[in-house]
């Protein structure tokens, strides 16, 4: 299908990667909200080096917004989470072989939802 | 993979004999409509017999009240446009609603940073107007009442009859954008109290790029393309002569096949059952029967449209949405919204609109293709706590 979706935005939209939740993850992060019609929920598992061991992630949203989940997912697993903070939106974007002008701000919502989830971890760090 | 296209409120596809009808045009008989040579006379005769045809599906007084255009955009800017501008000594007061097609919107917007006032009646949770809001409305600067006859995104059928006679009771000007209900629903514009209307080629399996709009003899407006004589010196420009054959044609099709909307509606009415017996949290939006027979739109919550939407074209079906997503402009849609549609329920809107070629075996495809990408979907969801 040609139009405005790219064939690596459309694989992981088709065949989402890490869909789900982690019940005892160590970081989640909510971003977006419906009135917009973005809503991602990422979850992350941190290991004692810092390392993400697992991501997974729910988003209510439109294709963009479903493949820059998926992908934020694949480009966190294995780093330390330092380096995930250096993941920007255009990174993700990037990962998907471009998004279309108007769907650039999925990817941003990527971005902070990674952020958000880090920040989560973080902070349940400092209270432990 | 089958395919099943239900988007006709969108376009329509052209019929055969339309297509047949129009290439002659393209072709062998190329003159100029205004020529008086034989190179030009058939192509006058041709319009002058598309012009009938329309008149007839109308129920115009006269063929000369049928005004060809490049469709209902060009027919809702000129109306409105075309009125205010004569009238602007009467008054400087349009009302409208919160619900029409961006074409009449943007117009009346336009014309409120010129100087006009304009109101935009609310709708109530079946996108239907009140009467008596409409009345209270009105001013005596008032110069204009244009209320869609029909809307596009959920089908609700307004209370046309009545705004007319309250129209004409008051001598206010009366214009419908009637481009989704031509063709759909049967209508007598002389027996209305319409002073104008719109319609399009393009939604009654007509060319795009042609519409009409009616003026009832006697209505004060304003041209607004200016040029040459043509269409009775009220909207100059060459005629697109096979465009204008292929209305024409369409619409004598439309009349005769104007019962054929009953078996559409049937199939409308299967496909509403047969997929909400599949899925639960489904939630109709627009009247339950004051509705175009073709039209379904729904609510899938806890979802967007815009992912339904590609799911569905990933297996052959062809819909559309509300959904902010995929509006172009990254807002929801404004019918669901003045429907007071909670904002959620609007992101995951889908229309299914029906058409002749649809058949019950489209409909058992869609029902049976709906449910797992509804189920798929709702597991991806954060709003969705259900199994």
């Amino acid at each position: 299908m040609e139009g405005q979706y790219s064939d690596k935005v459309m694989e992981h939209f088709r065949n989402p990667h890490n869909v789900g939740e982690i019940p005892d993850a160590d970081g989640i992060g909510n971003v977006g909200n419906p009135v917009c019609g973005d809503i991602m929920r990422l979850y992350i598992k941190v290991d004692a080096n810092e390392v993400i061991t697992d991501a997974k992630f729910k988003t209510f949203g439109c294709g963009a917004a479903i493949a820059t989940s998926s992908m934020v997912t694949d480009l966190v697993r294995g780093k330390t989470v330092a380096e995930a903070l250096k993941i920007s939106n255009s990174a993700v974007a990037e990962a998907l072989g471009g998004l279309p002008k108007i769907k650039m701000h999925c990817s941003v919502l990527a971005e902070e939802a990674l952020r958000s989830a880090i920040k989560d971890y973080m902070d349940k760090k400092k209270k432990a | 993979m089958r395919r099943v296209y239900l988007d006709n409120n969108a376009t329509t596809r052209m019929r055969e004999e339309v297509l047949d009808a129009m290439l002659p045009y393209m072709k062998d008989i190329y003159g100029n409509a205004s020529s008086i040579h034989q190179f030009g006379r058939p192509a006058r005769k041709a319009i002058d017999e598309a012009r009938s045809r329309v008149a007839d599906l109308l129920g115009a007084a006269s063929p000369e009240e049928i005004i060809f255009t490049s469709g209902g955009t060009e027919s809702d800017n000129f109306a409105i446009r075309g009125v205010a501008q004569a009238l602007k000594a009467k008054g400087n007061h349009i009302i409208t609603t919160a619900i029409e097609h961006h074409a009449v919107l943007n117009t009346c917007r336009s014309l409120e940073k010129e100087g006009y006032k304009v109101t935009y009646l609310g709708v109530d949770k079946y996108g239907t107007v009140n009467i008596e809001d409409l009345k209270k409305a009105i001013t005596d600067k008032t110069i204009l009442i244009t209320i869609m006859y029909a809307n596009n995104e959920v089908g609700t059928i307004e209370p046309i009859g009545e705004i007319g006679k309250i129209a004409k009771e008051r001598g206010i000007c009366f214009h419908t954008d009637a481009v989704q209900a031509v063709g759909k629903l049967p209508l007598v514009v002389k027996e209305m109290n319409i002073d104008l209307l719109s319609m399009s080629a393009h939604k009654i399996y007509g060319p795009k790029g042609v519409g009409v709009i009616y003026i009832k003899k006697g209505t004060k407006i304003t041209p607004q393309l200016l040029g040459g004589h043509h269409e009775m010196s009220k909207r100059a420009g060459t005629e697109n002569v096979a465009g204008i054959v292929g209305l024409g044609c369409a619409a004598q099709l439309a009349k005769r096949d104007l019962p054929e909307e009953g078996r559409i509606k049937e199939l409308r009415d299967y496909l509403y059952k047969g997929v909400t017996s599949g899925i639960e949290e489904i939630h109709l939006n627009g009247h339950p029967e004051n509705r175009l027979p073709n039209t379904l739109n729904m609510s899938f919550t806890y979802l967007e449209g815009e992912s339904i939407i590609l799911n569905l074209d990933m297996e052959g079906i062809a819909a559309s949405t509300g959904s902010a997503c995929t509006s172009g402009t990254l807002e929801p849609s404004h019918v669901l919204t003045a429907m007071g549609v909670d904002p959620v329920k609007t992101q995951g809107s889908i229309r299914f609109s029906l058409g002749r070629d649809n058949t019950k075996e489209d409909m058992d495809y869609v029902i049976g293709v709906l449910p797992p990408i509804i189920k798929r979907l709702r597991a991806m969801s954060p709003l969705y706590n259900g199994k």
